[in-house]
This record gives C-alpha cells, structure tokens and sequence, in this order.
C-alpha cells in the first residue's frame, strides 16, 4: 500500500479520527439485542453524520424503535459497538444520552398528562431562582417554544386537555429546547395532520442546516421522498440495505417488504344500500355544531379536516363516549341514547379510536385479551368466557393483520408501535359491527400492513356494513373513502364525491373560516354529494 | 404470525427454562428458599404438625387475599377486609347464639353480611366516584365500630357449623387448609374463565379502553367488590371457628397481610397484573416466616420489623426485575 500525501488522507472537514468520516456524530456496529421470544437487532450498522437526515425504514417490528432506545440509553445491547465522535461509549441511561448530546421523541408519548404544558416542557430542567421554579421564565419561554413549532395553545393548560396531535407538538417543541447535537424522531408525523407535517419538516430542515444530525423514522414515503438524505432500511433486525435521497417509492417498498404493492388504496365500492348510521344536527356547545353525516350499507366515508376541526369529537359523541347537547345519532333505524356506548354497541356501533395507549390497548394483558376484549361479551355462557373460541378467533385475526408477535400470550406492551395499532383495529373487526368507526386507523402502520387492513374494510362493506374512516391521511381517506365529509372549525364545511378529488381540494374546504362558512350555507350548496 | 426465524432462536437449554421460571416467580423462588434455610435451622419445621399448623395459619390471610387480588388486579384496593371479616364472623354467631337463629342461616347471613359490606364499598367507588382508599378505609371503620355494637365489645360463641370450619376433618386434615384451596381454585377460575374475571385485568389496565370495548366498568366495580366482601366474610367465619368464638377486635389489621400477600404474589397496586396462585404462595410466605420466627424464639417486636422488610424486599426485587428487561 502506498502512502498518500496527508492532505489526500483527511477527509474534506479535516477530520482526524480513526476510520471516521466527514462530520460523523453517531455511529454504531453490530448492534445486536435480543429479547425474550424475539431478535429485535441483529447486528446493525447505521451512522449519522452532522447536516443529514437519516431515515430509518421498515416493516412493523422491524426494530427501528429499538435501534432508537439503545442510543436513547433504554436498551443495553446484547452485543455490538457505539461511538460518538468517534469515541466508543456505552450510553447507559437517559441521561448519559442526554449528555452525550442526543435527544429523543420517542414513538409513544412520554408527557405528564396530569401537568400543564409549560411544565411539560421543563421537567426535571426548571429554570430557577433562588431556589424556586421560575415561574415568569417557565412561562415566557413556552410561549417561544410553542411558538416556534407553530401551537396555538396556552401554556397553562393541563396536557391532558389537549388532542394527540397537539400532545406530539409539545413533544417536539421540549426536544428542540435541548439543542441536542443527534436528534432522534420516531415516528413523530404519525399523530399529525398536514399543516403540521408541514411544519415539522421545514423546522427539521433548518437543523439540518446548522449542522444538527438528525434520525427520522416514517411511514409515510412521501415525507421521506422529500427530507431523506439517506435511507437505511431495516428488516427482521438487520439492516438490508442504504438508499440515497430521491429513492423512488417503489424502490423503498421493494428493500423493505421484499415485494412490490401494486396498489396502495385497494378500494372496491359497491352500490350502497339503506342508511346504517345517520347522524342529524349533532352539536355540543363549543366544539362542534349541527354535524350531519349518513353512512350506508356497502359505503366507506370519509371524514377529513384540521386538528381541532371536531372530527373525533364528533364520533365520540356519536359512539356514546362523550355527551352531546343536540342532534340525534341513529344506527339501522335505532335511535340512541346518547351518552352510552353499550348501547350503541349494541345498536351495532363499533368505535376504534385515535388514542391506541390511552383508549385503545390494555398494555398490560396479553395480545389475545385484546383481540377479544369487545367479543368477551357476546362469548360468555352463565358468566364463563368461551375461551377457545376467544383462541381461536383471536388466532385467525392476528394471522390476517400480520401481527408480529411470539404469541397469543405476548403482553400487548412488548409490542412494536404498529403492531399494536393493528390490535385495536383487530378487536373491533372481530365484533363485525354494523357500522364502524375508525378514527385514524392506520397511524404507524407500515405500507403493506395498510393494505391488509384496507382489504379487511373491503371485506366489511362487501358484507353489508358500513364504515366511516376519520384520517389526517388525505390520500387514505380520498383512497380508500365512497366520499369525503369535510370538517371545519366544528362544522361540516362540505362533502365531496372522491371520483376524482384531489387533495388540495379536501384542504380548500378543511381551512375554510367560520365567517366563509356562514356566508356559503346561506346560498345553496353546490358542493353537496352522495346523498 | 412469528417468523420462523424467531421461533427457532428462542429455543434454550432446560436450565435457562428453570432460570426463567423462578425469575418470573420471585415468590415462589422465595418460599422455596425460606423453607429450606428454616428446615436446617430447626428441626421442627419439617414435622407434619408444623407443616399443617403453618396451612392453618396461612389459610385466613390467604381467603381474605383472593378476594383483594380481586380488587387490586382491578386497579383498586380494598383496606376493609379485616373489619369487614370481623363483622361477618360477628354477625354469624350473634344470630345463632344470641339471636336463636339456626346455625346454617346464621352462617349464610354472616356471609352476606360480607358481601353487602363489599357491595357498598363498590358502590362508593363506582357510582359514588369515591377514591378506593378513601371509600374501603371508611368501611374499615364502619364494619369495626358495628362489630362492637353488634357484641357489646365481648366475645361472641360461634355455632357448631362455624366452629366446624376451624376443627379438623379426620384425625388430621384441618378444615381451614380445605377451605383455603378450595377458595383458591374458585379465585383462579373467577380470574380466569369468568367475564368478571376477565373484566378485572381489562379494568385494571386500562379503565378507558375497558369502557370503550363495552366493558360496564360500574357493573363490574360492584361484582369486585362485593366479591371481595364475600371472601372476607369467609375469612372471619375461617377465623370464628378455629377460637369458636367471634371477638371484637379479630383479623384486626390483617388487611396489611392481605395485601403484603397479594403484592409479594406478583400483583401490581397500579392494576392489570396478579394471579391467584401468585397470592397463595405469598400468604404462605408470611405464615411460614411468621411460624419460623416463632420457631426460631425471635421476638415477636423484632418479627414485625422482619416482616416488612420482606415485604419491601419483595416488591423491591420485583420492580428491579421488570427494570432490568
Ligand atoms: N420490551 C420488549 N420485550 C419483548 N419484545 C420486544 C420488546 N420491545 C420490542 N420487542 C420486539 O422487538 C421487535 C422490534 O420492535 P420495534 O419496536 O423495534 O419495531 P419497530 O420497527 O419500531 O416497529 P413499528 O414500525 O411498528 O414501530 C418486535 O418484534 C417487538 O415485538
Ligand atoms: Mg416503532
């Protein structure tokens, strides 16, 4: 081997290190970790340069999560190496991570719903003043985080009052507070709508720029079509393979699932039949107001809109959860109570909701108890629950949804993000309601996984049921939707037929004012379909 | 649904299984220890008698605990058990000897007495909306004071259907250890075959998820609790027997064992987590160290302290064991 002249062997930013490229921050080998009844990493490489986007891909369970919480100081790996700055380290906390310079937004939401925002923002790093919490600090400098990610909320309020889009948006304005050298997003974008989307991107792109590396986990291709530097894709625990910015789609679906989709929307709609859910008048004062909306037999409608556009507000109010103030809700003829889910249960009203943690899963019990949770009912004879029926039943959904699991007795906690979602969904399709409610079904669920899950809602309506899918996806619900009900500012600002619609026609009626609306439903609606 | 892949890679050793096993059953792994340090330490400890002496033992603390596994897996707690036995007991053989009553209907009411305690405790808790602590501490008291009202603050005689329940059957079995698994089968199977059951770990776990699924939370509240109720007047009618006679102050401050039991056995206070064998093997880890620090002529002062250090142990060792994963 010759030697080469010493300006040859430095990289271009004159860096030194042993083996280490241009602005390496972060870099780990052959990590592997195993844990009981599953090979979560098996001997991944990955790096994170300063100034990159580094988007880690994969199917549910591939073990991004994982790969995240061992430079998060979570996880101790079994085997395998982490430098940073070139020096080997073992993170061996939260903090020591924290120090280290790399910040976290982890998959599920780690707020204190009990606390305010602000002091959300500052746990455990409260500025002080002799001695005590500074309160006038604590606050000012929210109001500047909130408003650097663009939420309108007061600091004040108590974070469980917010929506789960708002929660994520105070998640990312206390990680962007940390100035951290290697930021670490996982799947920050599945809670938010768009405009959010939107937001997040740019801010992500202004670190870049200064130089901060950042871990960007999606499901959503798009976003990586349009921020991704780099694309390490993870399967079964191994990485397969690095795509460069401006993969096509089809190339990061081909290295991830190993096969091509031919179609990612897979709808198939029918002639639909007699009304099954009809929905006249529903308002609850202050957030939302004379909601009208049908569904009928054979029919996926869509409901699209904003945060804050009342669309799980309404259906949770439909579903019984929460109270209404007027309006009716009936299911196949069946006038409802209000207030009472059992029996719009057993009117035949089914609800899979937005919050998979906080509604959706008992984490604590086991991925067959889940998957039964709804159908326990309908399965006990004098008190006894037919358990192998329960198996049974239980069994076959998790092989149609593709669960990865090590079993029907896997606690639901040990679960990946999107194979927990694909629970909540499962549950509800084994009671086989009439009508079904889904309130952001496919949040954090990989490609493939989707389209399984959208066969099973053709199957649905095929059947005779009727579905209404609420989604910030806007190419799910024009995807997968008959027709698409718009919601604004609490009101229906529209509903629009989806041969043919286009997204940025859903988003002129979805950010539409209150005043425009009011001024629209004095002249006749044109806009008007479907029913 | 598992990848071949992973399935394969799991398969270990027969040691590893037997590790795994009494790492996930500290308790049991406790119990066995304990009975082995105490069987060097002192001869007796092994002896039938003894050995039957410490079922006896276990057997009250282990009744009233189902019932609070009940609770507890619930995401409640139930800190009337003691008080609540103490009435049933009370009642019992008030209305037989006092009252005149047969033995049989005054065993029966004694019995409902207990679950109408449980019944208002889960009434407290589910329409009330009172906190568990709260609500089960009242009936703490409530149930006490009319144990004393009830017996004018002296000793009860119980009838012969309750002293049986603490006599022995044959020359040796006593009755208590009969009725201690008999009343653990029936908390398993409450646990695991019934809706109740069922409804106790989805209620736990997730109050808001249960709701949504259809679960009636507020119904099944109530069947907890009465359920608990039920099991405690059992427990005082256990206890009643074996003295054959109800006293004011009995199983006064054994709801703290209970849940000691309940805890060691593996249940989480927070909800979702406990199982009914989980609870026997720590009302016998009490009753074993308990007749052990008897054996062994440690104070009764210095057994207290004893006690709860194990107990902190035990459920220190279990959060560091759920951390370490
Ligand atoms: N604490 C745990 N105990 C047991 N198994 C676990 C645990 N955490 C993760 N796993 C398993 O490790 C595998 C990888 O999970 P991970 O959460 O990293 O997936 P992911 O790529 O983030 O998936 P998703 O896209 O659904 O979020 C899964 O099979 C999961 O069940
Ligand atoms: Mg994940």
């Amino acid at each position: 081997m010759t030697e080469l002249p010493a300006e040859q062997r430095r990289g271009p930013g004159g860096d030194a290190g042993a083996g280490q490229a241009a602005g390496e921050l972060l870099r780990v080998e052959g990590i592997t970790k195993r844990f009981t009844g599953a090979l979560a990493l098996d001997g991944v490489d990955f790096q994170v340069r300063a100034g990159e986007v580094h988007v880690l891909l994969g199917e549910n369970g591939a073990g991004k999560s994982t790969l995240v919480k061992v430079l998060a100081g979570v996880h101790n790996p079994d085997r395998g190496t982490v430098h940073v700055d070139g020096k080997p380290v073992r993170i061996t906390s939260p903090q020591h991570a924290r120090a280290l310079g790399i910040a976290v937004i982890y998959q599920e939401l780690t707020l204190v719903p009990e606390l305010t925002v602000a002091e959300n923002l500052f746990l455990g790093r409260q500025p002080r003043r002799f001695g005590l919490v500074d309160k006038a600090r604590v606050r000012r400098d929210s109001v500047a985080l909130l408003e650097r990610v663009g939420l309108r909320v007061d600091p004040a309020t108590p974070v469980k009052q917010l929506g789960i889009a708002q929660q994520q948006m105070v998640e990312i304005a206390r990680a962007l507070d940390l100035n951290a050298r290697v930021l670490v997003l996982d799947e920050p974008t599945a809670v938010l709508t768009d405009t959010e989307t939107e937001r997040l991107l740019t801010i992500m792109g202004e670190l870049r720029d200064q130089g901060v590396g950042l871990v960007f986990i999606t499901h959503h291709l798009e976003e990586i079509r349009r921020i991704a530097d780099r694309i390490t894709v993870l399967r079964d625990g191994r990485s397969v393979g690095v795509l460069p910015a401006g993969s096509s789609v089809e190339a990061m679906i081909e290295l991830m699932v190993g096969r091509a989709i031919e179609d990612q929307y897979p709808r198939r709609a029918g002639e639909p039949g007699e009304v099954l859910l009809s929905i006249d008048g529903l308002t609850r004062k202050g957030v939302f107001s004379d909601v009208s909306l049908r569904v009928r037999a054979g029919e996926v409608v869509g409901i699209a809109g904003l945060v804050g556009a009342g669309r799980t507000e309404v259906v949770r109010a439909a579903f019984g959860v929460d109270h209404y103030d007027s309006g009716t809700v009936t299911v196949a003829g069946e006038r409802l109570p209000g207030g009472d889910v059992r029996a719009a249960m057993r009117a035949g009203l089914g609800l899979v909701p937005e919050d998979r943690k906080g509604q959706g899963l008992v984490l604590s019990s086991s991925v067959g108890e889940n998957l039964g949770l709804v159908t326990m009912r309908a399965a006990t004879r004098a008190g006894f629950v037919d358990r192998a029926g329960q198996r049974r039943r239980a069994e076959e959904m998790a092989a149609a949804l593709r669960v990865k699991t090590s079993g029907l007795n896997q606690t639901v906690r040990e679960l990946s993000g999107g194979n927990q979602q694909k629970l909540v969904i499962g549950k509800w399709l084994l009671a086989d309601p009439k009508v079904l409610v889904l309130d952001e079904p496919t949040r954090g669920v990989d490609v493939g996984a989707k389209v399984e899950i959208y066969e099973l809602v053709n199957r649905m309506t095929a059947s005779g049921r009727g579905v209404l899918l609420v989604s910030s996806d806007l190419p799910e619900v024009i995807g997968m939707s008959d027709r698409v009900v718009v919601m604004a500012h609490g009101r229906v600002a529209g509903e629009l037929s989806t041969e043919g619609l286009t997204q940025d026609q859903v988003m002129a009626l979805a950010v539409q004012e209150p005043q425009q609306q009011a001024a629209e439903r004095e002249q006749p609606q044109q806009q008007a379909a479907g029913d | 649904m598992t990848s071949p892949a992973t399935s394969t890679r799991t398969s270990r050793g027969p040691g590893f299984a037997l590790g795994r096993f009494l790492s996930n059953n500290g308790a049991l792994a406790g119990l066995v220890v304990l009975a082995v340090a105490l069987s060097i330490l002192s001869p007796s400890f092994l002896s039938t008698r003894n050995l039957l002496n410490v079922g006896v033992q276990a057997a009250v603390v282990a009744v009233l605990a189902f019932g609070v596994t009940f609770v507890i897996v619930a995401g409640g707690i139930d800190l009337s058990v003691g008080s609540v036995a103490a009435l049933s007991g009370m009642v019992g053989a008030w209305l037989a000897t006092t009252a005149g009553l047969p033995g049989v209907v005054a065993l029966l009411l004694g019995l409902a007495t207990g679950a109408a305690a449980g019944l208002v405790n889960g009434l407290l808790v589910s329409f009330g909306r009172l906190p568990a602590f709260i609500a089960t501490l009242a009936m703490l008291s409530i149930a006490r004071g009319l144990t004393l009202v009830v017996s004018q603050g002296s000793p009860v005689a119980t009838p012969d259907v309750i002293s049986a329940l603490g006599a022995n059957l044959g020359p040796y079995l006593p009755v208590p250890l009969l009725v201690m698994l008999l009343f653990f089968v029936i908390a398993s199977v409450v646990l695991n075959r019934t809706y109740t059951g069922r409804a106790m770990y989805a209620i736990g776990g997730n109050e808001e998820a249960a709701r949504l699924s259809g679960i009636n939370v507020r119904g099944q509240q109530l069947a907890i609790y009465a359920l608990s109720g039920l099991f405690a007047a059992v427990a005082g009618m256990l206890l009643a027997g074996r003295l054959s006679s109800a006293g004011p102050q009995a199983a006064n401050g054994y709801e703290l064992d209970a849940i000691a039991a309940v805890v060691i056995g593996g249940a989480s206070l927070s909800g979702g987590v406990g199982r009914a064998s989980g609870t026997l093997i720590g009302a016998l880890v009490l009753a074993v160290l308990r007749n052990g620090l008897n054996l062994l002529g440690v104070s009764p002062f210095w057994q207290q302290v004893v006690i709860g250090v194990v107990i902190a142990l035990a459920v220190l060792l279990d959060t560091l064991r759920r951390r370490g994963r």
